[in-house]
């Protein structure tokens, strides 16, 4: 009798395996950094679910990733709530707001699709502002110490605050790939790469997009609510524009439509401009010139070249 | 004042406001309508505009007049040379394929900030205006400058206006824009037209900030509101139609005015983008376009 062994959940348990192992052989700096990386790559994931796998460009995730934050954050500061709970309101607020803004944005399609889900980013952030005395705008919450830690768990510690990214990691992973490999994952590709063909097949794109986009907006609502939970630190610049953009860049960097590519994309992103910075202020730039040169030479990203190439199965 | 006199005042403001955002919103609306790019990046050709005219201003010596006409024709020329080379290296080697050029443009806006921020400083710095005189109505004195920059924005849209109806690069621009395969089987140069539109849509929100840089200050971001702006503009009006983007750059700017001169200017933004994503949905074609097929 032979086993057959998933070499795509191995490879993927592995990279968690391997995060594992550097929660004690990182150095200080790295270890904060990478617990920072784990939490926006839930983040990025759950922006691939929308655009690398759905083929829904967005440009205003921003707006479901601040629903966390404030979600989280207000829920705590506002509401009294502990901080576990805080953690799933601001993980629903995450699919909520993106399920209404799909209900209008998916009657659109293409670059007008991009426009509208930019307009409605926008309108939340200026609503952020204008609702400073609740929000306190650019000024932003900080989130008491005393308030950050979940049953015996401190989040304001380094160690525990590792692991915690870790465990959210892992499972915004698994979910992830066992999402894309389900049936419904592969309708999600189906309506990326031809819609009227899936809807001929009897499949409702309308319903599929909207759920890949409630999906998402979980992921992004989730990572939001960690965010704020683990960094103390809930800002208006953080659904600013910029904020809708950066999932993007990692995800075309790491590899649309990979599960592991986000995480890889951020990671990457994350130590260039580190080091980057070592050499010049102009941070703005690394960002501008990394988005035109992967449109121009690698529109595949790292993971998508890595597939094209050598691992035909990747998932 | 009473009401009267302050919503004439109101009025007069939305009226600059609606010159110097309907010429930015016809660069916007001409680089869409004839190659189908939406340029995230075309508000930092405008502040790109301002900045060099600030560059302009303080480094010729001669008369603040004579120096600020210069300004008005070297820095629409300068950033016109830039976005041809915008296009000609990143945005043709795409294909002009809509999701690629809109990342490409947003990594243009980031490296174009960036420059700003390095060569120019994070300070807000202000041109002079070519002359001072305050034109006395019955109510209230008003600047002579911003009654000029209404003047001399209708003037440059008409020249548009004429370029594209009564010329031969209008007519070939506009059979560019019908269908591009027909026109480069004619011995039309596409390519060359596209780098020419994509300069002249630049020049124009160049000219625009040129024009109000004496009434705002330049400053590195201020790239941002001209941008959300014409595109309010360019939606309202229709994707593509020169017409409608000006009427709706005319109701977005007197409205702009009144409203921000009554209201939180944050809560009339919030409508705004608000107005703008709900026409798209529910009228793509626009308020004033006729629908497409």
């Amino acid at each position: 009798m032979t086993v057959r062994i998933d070499t795509a959940l191995a490879l993927h348990l592995g990279l968690i395996a391997l995060l594992l192992a550097l929660h004690f052989a990182a150095p200080d700096y790295h270890h904060a950094n990478l617990a920072k990386i784990m939490v926006l790559a839930v983040y990025a994931m759950g922006y691939n679910i929308a655009y690398g796998y759905t083929g829904l460009l967005s440009l205003g995730h921003a707006l479901f990733f601040a629903a966390g934050l404030y979600g989280a954050a207000m829920a705590i500061t506002v509401g009294g709530v502990p901080a576990g709970p805080a953690l799933i309101a601001g993980m629903a607020a995450g699919g909520i707001v993106a399920a209404a803004v799909g209900l209008l944005a998916l009657r659109t399609t293409g670059v007008a699709f991009m426009i509208v889900t930019l307009m409605f980013a926008q309108a939340g952030y200026l609503t952020i502002l204008y609702l400073g005395q609740w929000t306190r705008g650019d000024e932003g919450i900080v989130i008491a110490q005393g308030l950050r830690h979940i049953g015996a768990l401190d989040l304001t510690d380094e160690g525990p605050r590792y692991l915690a990214a870790l465990a959210l990691f892992t499972a915004g992973l698994l979910v992830n790939l066992w999402l894309v490999r389900s049936p419904f994952g592969r309708v999600m590709v189906a309506m990326r790469e031809n819609e009227d063909r899936a809807r001929m097949l009897g499949y409702n794109p309308f319903q599929v997009k909207l759920v890949a986009l409630a999906i998402s907006g979980l992921y992004a609502g989730a990572a939001g609510a960690a965010y704020a939970v683990m960094f103390g630190y809930v800002g208006a610049s953080l659904a600013s524009v910029q904020y809708s953009i950066l999932p993007l860049l990692w995800v075309l960097l790491g590899g649309a439509g990979t599960v592991a590519g986000p995480f890889l994309g951020v990671l990457v992103m994350f130590y260039l401009i580190y080091y980057a910075g070592t050499l010049t202020s102009a941070t703005l730039l690394v960002v501008g010139v990394a988005l035109v040169a992967l449109v121009l030479f690698a529109p595949k990203g790292i993971l998508g070249a890595v597939r094209e190439r050598l691992l035909k199965w990747l998932p | 004042m009473d009401f009267g006199p302050f919503l004439l005042l109101a009025l007069i403001e939305g009226l600059v406001t609606s010159a110097v955002l309907a010429l930015t919103a016809v660069g916007l609306s001409l680089t869409f309508g004839i190659m189908r790019v939406v340029n995230v990046a075309h508000g930092e050709f405008f502040m790109l505009g301002a900045v060099s005219a600030w560059f302009v201003t303080s480094w010729l010596p001669v008369p603040p007049a004579l120096a600020f006409a210069a300004a008005l024709l070297l820095c629409p020329l300068f950033v016109g040379v830039v976005a041809v080379l915008a296009d000609m290296l990143i945005l043709k080697r795409l294909n002009y394929q809509p999701e690629a050029t809109i990342v490409a443009t947003i990594g243009v806006l980031y490296i174009l900030q960036q420059a700003a921020l390095t060569v120019f400083g994070p300070d807000a710095r202000p041109v002079a205006a070519p002359f001072n005189f305050r034109i006395q109505f019955p109510w209230f004195g008003y600047s002579g400058y911003k009654l000029a920059v209404i003047v001399a924005a209708a003037a440059v849209l008409a020249g548009v206006w004429l370029l594209l109806t009564r010329t031969k690069i209008g007519l070939v621009m506009r059979a560019t824009q019908i269908d591009r395969d027909t026109a480069r089987a004619f011995g039309i140069n596409v390519d060359r037209v596209y780098a020419g539109v994509f300069g002249l849509g630049a020049a124009l929100a160049a000219i625009a900030a040129v024009l109000i840089v004496p009434i705002q200050q330049a400053h590195y971001l201020m790239g941002a509101d001209p941008l959300l702006l014409s595109f309010i503009v360019v939606i309202i009006g229709g994707l593509g139609s020169l017409r409608g983007t000006l009427v709706a750059a005319l109701l977005i700017g007197l409205s702009d005015g009144v409203i921000s001169t009554f209201f939180a200017p944050t809560l009339a933004k919030i409508i705004a983008t608000l107005l703008v994503a709900l026409v798209l949905v529910f009228r793509p074609q626009g308020l004033f376009g006729k629908p497409a097929l």
